[in-house]
């Protein structure tokens, strides 16, 4: 298993998600950046639905008390196992009373570690998504531990790194197609929603992102309908709330535009006063 | 049974909105709730999940599988056929038993005094309906109900509670509900159920599903101590009626 020695910000086990269960209003979940979280089990050879760490801007320190291996993609956190500096999107063989700890973050927001096999974390509602009030727990704690099988592979070759020099999510174009609600507004107001540059506010969470701007103040309110990961909400109060994967599943405010998947992950790779724009696809 | 016009939306790259005319109406849930069972009573492959809520119908669909004007079309044809399916679609009415003493419906003397109706009025005014649940969601086990009598209508609050406890029976505008789980909240307390409507440690995490009727059945504030006790000792069961 592993231990958590120092809890970090917040530190999560995630899966591909919860489906099949909207209709009783419980959320998605899941990895924020699916495409990082598929290529950590990619690397090690998992099932894409094997679940992960998602670690969110100040990474926890734990020890590993089997052998496994293991990989990290997404955000770069300086990661060190036993004091000595690791590589995102390389595998290492890990040993009894290893210890991996992360520092300063110098790319993104969220980073995925993966071991062989997945972490075997209690599933409920057919998902080992943490979810405040679905699981036990909601991010991990001082003194938590977390299971996995054990797994031996010492053969690391060098050569299995997979260069990555620029990260698919350092862009600053979100790609929206429009929303069911986009007809709300008329030609100059939807030009105004898509061309403008965002900022991203302190009000960015698993269930959503808010941005600093004003774009168009309305009284719109819609009859409460369905709202999905990467649905773009236009408040009254004129700000956009980007809904994301812990978001609740109805809403009553007009959906603009929807993110591409894609996207989304980019989404989920950027922090407090990041800016973007949307390009309609 | 009346056909309604439908409006097919694409929402993202794997699912489609269906809309109908957008009003809360027990027509309109019927026929999305006959529409949803058609659905899901088919069991295809590519449809990962299937949830409405009043008057719209969310397909979320595997796209890798199937394009969106290809599934648009097979439902279409679906919505066609809905009618033959309609028969075994049943309807439960729950009984959830509400303590409405003011130990628990913390608002009742400001609404009875701001709407100018006793408190047993409000009382006997608000477990008197039957309601519909038009949809679940807010909060896992929230249920969204219509029919709340016009008399009860009232504004929410307007600071929000940090804290509403659950269980909590409450009116906002034209609405009332349930709280599943402690949350802040910013509707009028009414009451309190000792049932839990959401309980992920259940089989059946959440008792009712959409398209399903409630009716709030009065109880004393010793039934609510012997109802929690029965439930603590698993042999509380919530009465039912399917239709």
């Amino acid at each position: 298993m592993i231990r958590v020695l120092q809890a970090g910000l917040h530190t999560s086990v995630q899966d591909i998600g919860r489906f099949g269960y909207r209709n009783i209003g419980v959320p998605t979940s899941g990895t924020m950046d699916t495409i990082s979280a598929n290529f950590a089990n990619a690397l090690l050879n998992n099932n894409k639905n094997d679940a992960v760490l998602e670690v969110t801007m100040y990474g926890p320190k734990l020890e590993f008390t089997i052998p496994t291996v293991i990989t990290i993609t997404g955000a770069e956190m300086s990661a060190k196992l036993n004091n000595i500096s690791i590589a995102n999107y390389k595998k290492y063989s890990i040993k009894k009373g290893d210890i991996l700890s992360f520092g300063e973050l110098t790319k993104g927001l969220r980073c995925y570690l993966a071991v062989k096999g997945g972490f075997k974390t209690a599933k409920v509602l057919k998902s080992r998504s943490f979810y405040n009030g679905i699981t036990l727990k909601d991010s991990l704690k001082k003194h938590d531990t977390i299971l996995y099988d054990s797994y031996v592979d010492d053969i690391v070759p060098f050569n299995s790194a997979i260069k990555s020099t620029t990260l698919f999510f350092e862009t600053n174009i979100l790609e929206v197609y429009k929303g069911p609600d986009f007809n709300l507004f008329t030609l100059e107001e939807q030009q105004k929603i898509c061309s403008n540059k965002y900022t991203i506010s302190n009000l960015m969470d698993r269930m959503g992102y808010r941005v600093k701007e004003t774009v168009i103040k309305h009284s719109k309110s819609i009859l409460t309908s369905p709202v999905l990961p990467g649905t773009v909400q236009l408040i009254p109060s004129g700000q956009l709330i980007i809904l994301m994967k812990d978001a609740q599943t109805t809403g009553g405010y007009p959906r603009i535009l929807q993110l591409t998947e894609k996207s989304i992950a980019i989404l989920a790779q950027k922090k407090e006063g990041d800016i973007f724009n949307f390009l309609l696809v | 049974m009346s056909t309604f016009k439908l409006t097919y939306k694409p929402f993202g790259e794997s699912a489609i909105l269906i809309e109908w005319p957008q009003n809360i109406s027990i027509d309109i849930l019927d026929d999305i709730r006959n529409f949803s069972f058609k659905i899901n009573n088919q069991n295809i492959k590519y449809i990962l999940e299937v949830n409405f809520v009043y008057s719209s119908l969310l397909v979320i669909y595997n796209y890798n599988k199937i394009n969106y004007i290809n599934l648009k079309k097979e439902l279409q044809f679906l919505y066609n056929q809905r009618l033959a399916s309609k028969n075994n679609l049943k309807t439960t009415i729950w009984e959830i038993p509400v303590c409405y003493d003011i130990e628990f419906g913390i608002d009742l003397p400001f609404l009875s005094l701001q709407k100018k109706i006793s408190i047993e009025e409000i009382i006997s005014t608000h477990s008197s309906s039957l309601y519909t649940v038009f949809g679940i969601g807010f909060l896992p086990g929230f249920l969204y109900l219509g029919g709340l009598s016009k008399k009860l209508h009232f504004k929410r609050r307007d600071i929000p509670r940090l804290e509403v406890p659950k269980g909590a029976i409450a009116i906002g505008g034209k609405q009332t509900g349930i709280y599943p789980k402690i949350s802040p909240g910013g509707w009028h307390i009414i009451g309190k159920t000792p049932i839990s409507i959401f309980e992920i440690n259940r089989e059946k995490p959440c008792l009712v599903i959409p398209g399903d009727k409630v009716k709030f059945n009065p109880i004393s504030k010793g039934e609510f101590k012997s109802i929690k006790l029965e439930i603590e000792a698993g042999i509380y069961k919530l009465k039912s009626v399917a239709k």
